[in-house]
């Protein structure tokens, strides 16, 4: 049983680095804008802080690799895998679809640890990165993250009737995130009405939440975060339990 | 207890009773029936459309039947689907790998599956895939990825290999040896279920046949006896004028019908004393004849005589 988790595992982890878009789009394009946000801005720390814009920012780059893997990752995946017939041949196989699926959603898991693996070693070499916060809190924020952006993208992957439609509701949950969560742009630079819609994006609430703890805050001071990204992962697998199809 | 007798019953693998299966108002399979045999080939033919595959995916517990009994190796497809899939092999007629897999992941990732961790390589060989291992899927032919889903189906070392539409797409040379190799499996006392819309592929290939069609069972039986129940032995062609009178060779004793069709005078004879008695007309009558030969009736002719259509791909 383990074993078959940990080949599952294994093997989807390679296919997904093979693929050069998704191996580009995950780990190496936001490795790519913190370099050129971080050579603009430099990591001196900002007038009366103790951080620096690297400091601050990190946060919405990790932010952009789960949502990278989580939304298109998964939701490319599983919704070509349905349609070529994959998960039939699966189902024909003395294995668990549950276990299939679980094991996707670790190798996911494990290529966004590796992207932000790559983003604070690059963080730590060329900016001299700071970090505040507890090691442990971050990690364990960094899980919920990343469960809560994959039960959202198992939402088109289970509802969408083909692949193509379910890249389609993918993009239009991806793009809004990318771009009004703070994950490419600060929300700071936002006009007030769509930093105030983007409040309602759960990527948002990721972005804040590891931002905080990095700088030293207390998952305990982040409750609203938590609850909201602990009711998405329930939501997203709720519904993904109900109607999920393999064929 | 009768000491003196040993009676070997063939032990029965498959049984089916009175399956029936509809999508919406299409009643894919309307109360099918049959039996397979432990180390037969077993095929059911009929043409695309026919209830083939659902058939199939309702043994094989990828479908969950509308009513009906099904019993694969003593288990319930619906309620022992696990220890079921562990003892059978599967390949499926649609379905595809990622395409970024190798040949030699594939086959090792569907090994572990069922408990091997080394994987047998030596089942590449046997399906001539030995120098494709380090290829990605996307790269191989459609005969390639044909071979390597009977490969998938094999790594379990199943009791029963259940092939669907095994051979279509694929080019003669490679039809023949998937035949060989179906008839190696058998030898090594395995049982195959398959399904085709090529009636020579049943009728060479299979020691039973089910003839199906409207996902119903019109004739079940040994190719050899269908032919003989339900066919004429022989045809015989002739290409004589059509001035010839056909009824003083339908008044031949053995001669069935006589027609004209391509220009070419055609007989359904029952058997070879009946083609002497033509051969002897001929010759008295001094005709000319152009062509001259018979053809066996195969179960092309059997499904076009039960069902009243021909088959096409």
């Amino acid at each position: 049983m383990l074993q078959r988790y940990f080949r599952l595992t294994r093997m989807e982890f390679i296919l997904y680095l093979r693929e050069p878009s998704g191996f580009f789009f995950t780990l190496i394009f936001p490795l790519l804008l913190m370099m050129l946000f971080g050579s603009i801005w430099g990591n001196d720390p900002f007038p009366g802080e103790n951080f620096g814009y690297i400091d601050f920012a990190v946060s919405a780059f990790i932010g952009m690799v789960i949502l990278t893997s989580g939304i298109m990752g998964l939701t490319t995946s599983i919704a070509a895998y349905r349609e070529k017939g994959i998960l039939r041949r699966f189902k024909a196989s003395p294995i668990s679809p549950l276990l299939v699926l679980t094991a996707e959603l670790s190798s996911l898991f494990l290529i966004t640890v590796a992207g932000m693996i790559l983003l604070l070693v690059a963080g730590a070499l060329v900016f001299g990165m700071r970090f505040y916060g507890s090691i442990l809190e971050v990690f364990l924020a960094f899980v919920l993250s990343t469960l809560s952006i994959s039960a959202l993208g198992f939402i088109p992957a289970s509802l969408a009737p083909t692949a193509r439609s379910g890249m389609i509701i993918a993009n239009a949950m991806y793009f809004p995130m990318l771009f009004l969560s703070g994950a490419a742009l600060p929300r700071e630079m936002l006009p007030p009405f769509l930093s105030t819609f983007s409040e309602v994006l759960p990527l948002t609430q990721v972005i804040e939440l590891l931002r905080g703890l990095w700088l030293g805050g207390h998952l305990w001071e982040f409750p609203v975060q938590i609850a909201v990204l602990c009711g998405v992962t329930v939501a997203g697998f709720a519904i993904a339990a109900k109607y999920f199809r393999w064929e | 207890m009768n000491r003196g007798i040993e009676v070997i019953l063939p032990e029965t693998v498959i049984r089916v009773e009175d399956l029936r299966k509809s999508y919406g108002d299409v009643h894919a399979v309307g109360g099918l029936s049959l039996c397979v045999s432990k180390g037969e080939i077993f095929g059911i033919v009929g043409p695309n459309g026919a209830g083939k595959t659902t058939t199939m995916d309702c043994i094989v517990s990828m479908r969950r039947p509308d009513s009906g009994f099904v019993s694969v190796l003593g288990l319930d497809p619906l309620k022992q689907r696990m220890a079921l899939l562990k003892k059978v092999g599967i390949q499926q007629q649609e379905s595809e790998l990622p395409d970024r897999m190798k040949v030699r992941e594939a086959i090792e990732l569907f090994s572990c599956f069922y408990g091997n961790l080394k994987a047998d390589t030596g089942i590449l060989s046997r399906l001539e895939l030995s120098d494709k291992k380090e290829s990605y899927f996307s790269t191989l032919s459609g005969g390639q990825k044909k071979r390597l889903f009977v490969a998938l189906s094999l790594v379990g070392d199943p009791e029963i290999v259940f092939l669907d539409e095994l051979t279509s797409g694929l080019d003669p040379r490679s039809r023949r040896s998937m035949w060989d190799l179906v008839r190696g499996l058998r030898d090594d006392g395995k049982t195959i279920f398959l399904s085709t819309h090529y009636m020579d592929e049943a009728e060479k290939l299979c020691d039973r046949v089910a003839i199906i069609d409207n996902g119903k069972i019109v004739a079940m039986d040994t190719p050899a006896s269908l032919i003989r129940t339900h066919a004429f032995a022989l045809s015989v062609i002739m290409g004589i004028p059509d001035s010839f009178c056909e009824r003083e060779i339908e008044s031949i004793t053995g001669v069935v019908e006589v027609f004209r069709e391509g220009g070419k005078t055609i007989a359904r004879v029952r058997d070879s004393s009946a083609v002497v008695g033509i051969v002897k007309l001929l010759v008295e009558s001094e005709i000319e004849l152009g062509d001259f030969h018979t053809e066996k009736s195969t179960l092309e002719d059997v499904f076009l005589k039960l069902t009243g259509k021909e088959i096409r791909d």
